[in-house]
């Protein structure tokens, strides 16, 4: 009998022992810490909730109906003290994880540079953290070293026990950056960048992927993730010098349209600036930088001769552009010379907002019948096109 | 460029032939099935002649007891469509392992999991929880309906036309993408062009419309339409519970309808507020959606701890313990739940400081939901406890929704969260509570209230049944998915590379399996009550030694609930009354004053669904019509004055005297 439990109790341990629970057993500092903080809450909360399961199942037998011999008082509602205790026990607990989440939370904030690699080995003023531009596109990975100027595509190296700070966007969805053995998670967004540090412990292969659904393609966009002692990272960074191609504008351009389950791609040499290109969405030649729009806006902006600086959108990732009702899609276009955004500037100054006349000028078009029409309207009264120039 | 205006554009949009999924071999079956279906109901509806039946004593009644039981239906109808998508993603993850795509590609499964989301949410815990306060609340309180009974038609049918906007996108066109919340910039018309965030958008406006009318509707019912003598505190527990899930809603849906009108704007007229480009941002969007959308938890949640408090007290045979303190704790959650919508999103990047304030203000709500754990132990002690099937749901609630507190708990703790954010460990903790917390509570009341409604109980066999296993495949189910979570597996994955994990996801599949057996045990329960309803029959009015005041009138409630308006000296009413040998009047009957039914909600609901539709095809002649008779329709009801009928006073003395004799052969 004693050994047919046993012999039942086998698939289980066949199933735990074949698995991985990464998230519990990381190659990381950072994802250990927040692993020791899971076990932690876990514990004091079982302080609590085991006794209520047990005295959960202890009331619901000792005052079954059928025990007659339990003491019986419908009448009994209210007790100022066990009150007291009620409320006050679920608060000792809350107080006291409270106070672990408040500490833990600040030193493990991503946006906080590591001050130890692991337990006892601070990180010394000499350690230079291994810079990482990381692009979650549609449906795979982009990641770029400025330090070495290469770039690979869905795979990450990293050598082992050196720091790590990940900046981080998106092209177009949003992401979410997630190597489990390595650190937790931060969202990849457009036009905005988040930043991780932190380091993998022991060598190895991991896994890496997006933990936010972005689309059809998402299943495979994973990643793998290397730890590689020095030699090793030195030996790969060399791989991809030999092996790799350019990544320019055109080049990443082509690499942003949807792909799925893309194999490893490596970049010998990238375009200077590239992330921040790709951070301020003007990777397309003759958009405008955000950066450049805030810093125009800071300025008081072009005024409204600002308003007709864009320019047609002919192509973009996905087939379909603009809305049903709304006008033709159109993006800001870049200002190259001074000379250029003077004349564009110019007659709106000139105008001012009590001059009656017309407004005219580069990008700008009589506003009595504007040309940008909804297109909806427009199928019904007739097409205009857009005006740009 | 827009192509030349054409009158077949200008009639039917982008509606075309190919909009139909005829290349879905899956979806064919489904739409066979369910047009056979249909055929069926329609051709047994003529031919037992109940169209009219329906359409005068159900379609268009402002009877809050049978809009309740209406909304029961959709909700149990719609969990068939929801649980039918459940089970359709545990067998595709079951399936694709070693290279294997499952059965379901990417179109498909996306909107699987979308569609189970929002019909899981919207269509069944809504409707359900809807459901019962509105049947039960105006029966606790003594009132002989709503505040405004009119609107609650127009509620109901609004929620209804919500759900025929969700099932039309099934089989013309295709549902959203984008996952059940629509982040931008994926809904956005740039990376969703298609129809499916248009009908997710329509729906959940038609949809929440009825929801906040509802909302205030039993917002006023509760504060107005109290007997005399029941003050806030002698309100019984569900009554509160109830009120400030209500009170959750009216503040809460407006903030999802403006958030849609703006997510349409951008999607329609080319707004930015959430594009990439131009300034829009998509944080807002995720910020406003889990403004509505964590209160929306305690929504659900709030009413289902009434349920469970009224079933413990009356089976445990004694008062609640610490009614006072429940009360607060409620309240105090209301408040809370407006606290800590950014636990949803600790990984999007704000500081430390401001991650730690939500995850500790998420903490604090643990401390009011535990005071009510305790309550509802200390009212069993010292009791006689009976295990009748609403115990056995409470008892199952008790053991399994404390693991999903603590797990939430868990989830509160931002670093924690880092690694554990939408992983399968936090798809199994909102199940936990959701299916251990909401959808037993629903089940507590449905057996509770059952015999309330129809006069008879429901049967025990199949029930127990449902119930075993139920709570088994929940286990099953989902204790796998927390394991996975902890080997950092994500949600929404259609296709895994490593094979040891497909054992998990096979012992998850084999509990939905259980949790199909469970449920299709339930239908079979209610067949089977219905069938032997002679032997289940209930004479009483009272099947249970109820507390509350629902239990002092007959079984079905007669159509105006109580002859004589009852005066409350105690928070458990009926058990006050019982106890101080309350005679049932005999005499003195009066004719009673009701509102009239009115065909005014389904007309309006049903234009406002023809509305979204053309508005999801861009049928723009078509939508202007129907917008301007939405207007007019409106216009037309406020001139109808035949509102309210009097009960004429033989039609009450013969309700009461057959009352009477029941009553008289019951104890006999």
């Amino acid at each position: 009998m004693r050994y047919l439990r046993l012999l039942a109790l086998l698939p289980i341990a066949a199933v735990l022992g074949g698995c991985n629970f990464v998230v519990m057993a990381p190659a990381g500092d950072i994802a250990a810490r927040q692993r020791d903080l899971i076990l932690i809450s876990t514990g004091l909360m079982l302080l609590i909730i085991i006794p209520v399961m047990i005295v959960t199942v202890l009331f619901a037998w000792r005052y079954r109906q059928a025990n007659k011999s339990a003491r019986y008082e419908p009448d009994w509602d209210h007790s100022t003290h066990l009150e007291l205790v009620i409320w006050a026990a679920p608060l000792l607990i809350i107080i006291c994880l409270g106070a672990i989440t408040w500490m833990g939370t600040h030193l493990l904030d991503p946006y906080r540079k590591l001050d130890r690699i692991a337990a006892g080995r601070p990180v010394t003023a000499e350690t230079k953290p291994l810079d990482v531009q990381v692009v979650a596109l549609d449906w795979k990975w982009l990641f770029i070293y400025p330090e070495y100027g290469i770039a690979t595509v869905n795979e990450l190296a990293a050598p082992v026990d050196r720091p790590i700070q990940f900046r981080i966007t998106s092209s177009g969805v949003m992401n979410s950056f997630y190597i489990p053995a390595l650190a937790g998670q931060i969202y990849a967004m457009a036009g905005m960048q988040t930043r991780m540090h932190a380091v993998i412990n022991y060598p190895g292969d991991y896994i890496g992927f997006s933990a936010n659904y972005s689309g059809a393609g998402f299943s495979n966009m994973r990643f793998g993730f290397k730890g590689l002692d020095q030699a090793g990272f030195d030996a790969w960074v060399e791989e991809n010098r030999k092996t790799g191609s350019r990544l320019d504008r055109a080049a990443y351009l082509e690499l942003e349209r949807p792909t799925e389950k893309v194999p490893v791609k490596r970049y010998a040499e990238v375009e200077p600036q590239l992330f921040s290109m790709v951070l301020n969405m003007c990777v397309e030649p003759g958009k405008m930088c955000m950066s450049e729009m805030m810093a125009i806006d800071a300025r008081g902006g072009l005024g409204l001769a600002g308003i007709a600086n864009t320019l047609p959108l002919a192509h973009d990732k996905y087939a379909r552009r603009g809305t049903a009702l709304g006008p033709m899609p159109s993006y800001v276009a870049s200002v190259c010379t001074i000379g250029e955004a003077v004349a564009m500037t110019k007659p709106a100054r000139e105008r001012r907002l009590v001059d009656p006349s017309p407004v005219r000028g580069i990008g700008l078009a009589s506003p009595s019948i504007s040309p940008r029409l909804p297109s909806a309207l427009g199928q019904i009264f007739g097409q205009r096109q857009p005006s740009n120039t | 460029m827009p192509d030349a205006p054409t009158l077949a554009k200008l009639i039917f949009g982008r509606l075309t032939l190919e909009s139909f999924p005829i290349h879905e071999p899956i979806l064919v079956v489904t739409f066979a099935v369910v047009v056979l279906g249909g055929i069926g109901v329609v051709a047994a509806l003529t031919y037992y002649r109940l169209w009219g039946y329906l359409w005068r004593e159900w379609f268009t009644s402002v009877d809050h007891k049978k809009i309740g039981i209406m909304y029961m239906v959709l909700g149990l109808i719609m969990l068939l469509r929801g649980f039918a998508d459940a089970i359709m993603m545990r067998l595709q993850q079951a399936m694709a392992f070693n290279g294997s795509e499952g059965y379901l590609n990417a179109q498909h499964y996306d909107q699987i999991f979308t569609a189970h989301g929002v019909i899981m949410i919207f269509f069944v815990a809504m409707p359900l929880v809807t459901g019962l306060m509105n049947y039960v609340i105006p029966l606790q309180i003594g009132a002989r309906d709503v505040s405004f009974p009119f609107l609650n038609n127009f509620s109901f049918w609004m929620t209804a036309g919500g759900a025929v906007l969700v099932m039309m996108s099934l089989f013309v066109g295709e549902f959203a993408k984008t996952g059940w919340l629509a982040y931008p910039p994926l809904s956005g018309i740039g990376y969703s062009p298609g129809v499916g965030v248009d009908y997710y958008i329509w729906a959940l406006q038609v949809a929440g419309i009825g929801t906040t009318l509802s909302g205030i509707n039993l917002i006023c019912t509760i504060v107005k339409m109290r007997a005399p003598g029941m003050t806030m505190m002698k309100m019984p527990v569900f009554t509160w519970t109830s009120l400030c899930t209500n009170v959750l809603i009216v503040a809460s849906f407006p903030v999802l309808t403006a958030l849609l009108v703006l997510l349409a704007l951008d999607r329609y007229v080319g707004t930015n507020f959430f594009t990439n480009d131009f300034g829009g941002n998509a944080m807002m969007y995720v910020n406003l959606v889990w403004i509505w959308g964590h209160p929306e938890v305690y929504i659900l949640i709030l009413p289902a701890f009434g349920i469970f408090s009224e079933v413990v007290s009356t089976f445990s045979g004694k008062r609640l313990f610490g009614y006072t303190s429940m009360v607060y704790a409620t309240v105090v959650i209301t408040i809370l739940s407006y606290m800590v919508w950014l636990h949803h999103f600790f990984t999007m990047g704000s500081g430390a400081s401001v991650n730690s304030f939500f995850g500790i203000t998420t903490m604090i709500i643990s401390i009011p939901t535990g005071a009510k754990m305790f309550n509802w132990l200390f009212t069993m002690y010292r009791g006689r406890i009976r295990m009748e099937l609403p115990m056995m749901w409470t008892m199952a609630f008790m053991l399994t929704f404390v693991i999903g507190g603590m797990t939430g708990v868990l989830l509160a703790v931002p670093p924690a969260d880092f690694v554990l954010h939408n992983s399968l460990f936090l798809v199994a903790h909102f199940h936990n509570v959701i299916i251990g917390g909401v959808l037993y509570g629903l089940f507590a009341g449905i057996v509770y209230w059952w015999p309330k409604a129809f006069g008879y109980k429901l049967d025990e066999f199949w029930g127990k049944i449902s119930f075993w296993f139920w709570t088994i495949g929940f286990w099953l189910a989902f204790m796998p998915l927390y394991a996975l979570g902890l080997m950092g597996v994500t949600r929404r994955m259609r296709v895994f590379d490593d094979p040891s994990l497909q054992i998990w996801f096979v012992i998850a599949a084999i509990g939905a399996g259980m949790i199909l057996i469970g449920i299709v045990a339930f239908l079979v329960q209610i067949g089977v009550s219905v069938w032997r309803r002679e032997q289940l029959k209930e004479t009483t009015g009272d099947p249970w030694n109820g507390r509350t005041l629902e239990w002092a009138t007959s079984s079905p409630p007669p159509a105006y609930n109580f002859a004589f308006t009852p005066v409350i000296r105690d928070n458990d009413a009926w058990a006050d009354m019982k106890n101080n040998h309350y005679q049932r009047p005999l005499e003195g009957f009066r004719e009673i004053h009701m509102p009239r039914n009115t065909p005014t909600g389904i007309i309006l609901a049903g234009l406002s669904v023809a509305l979204g539709f053309t508005l999801v095809w861009y049928m723009w002649l078509a939508a202007a019509f129907l917008f301007a008779s939405i207007i007019a329709v409106s216009i037309a009801h406020t001139f109808n004055y035949a509102r309210d009928y009097y009960i004429p006073l033989e039609e009450v003395v013969a309700t009461e005297e057959a009352r009477t004799k029941l009553l008289s052969t019951a104890r006999a």
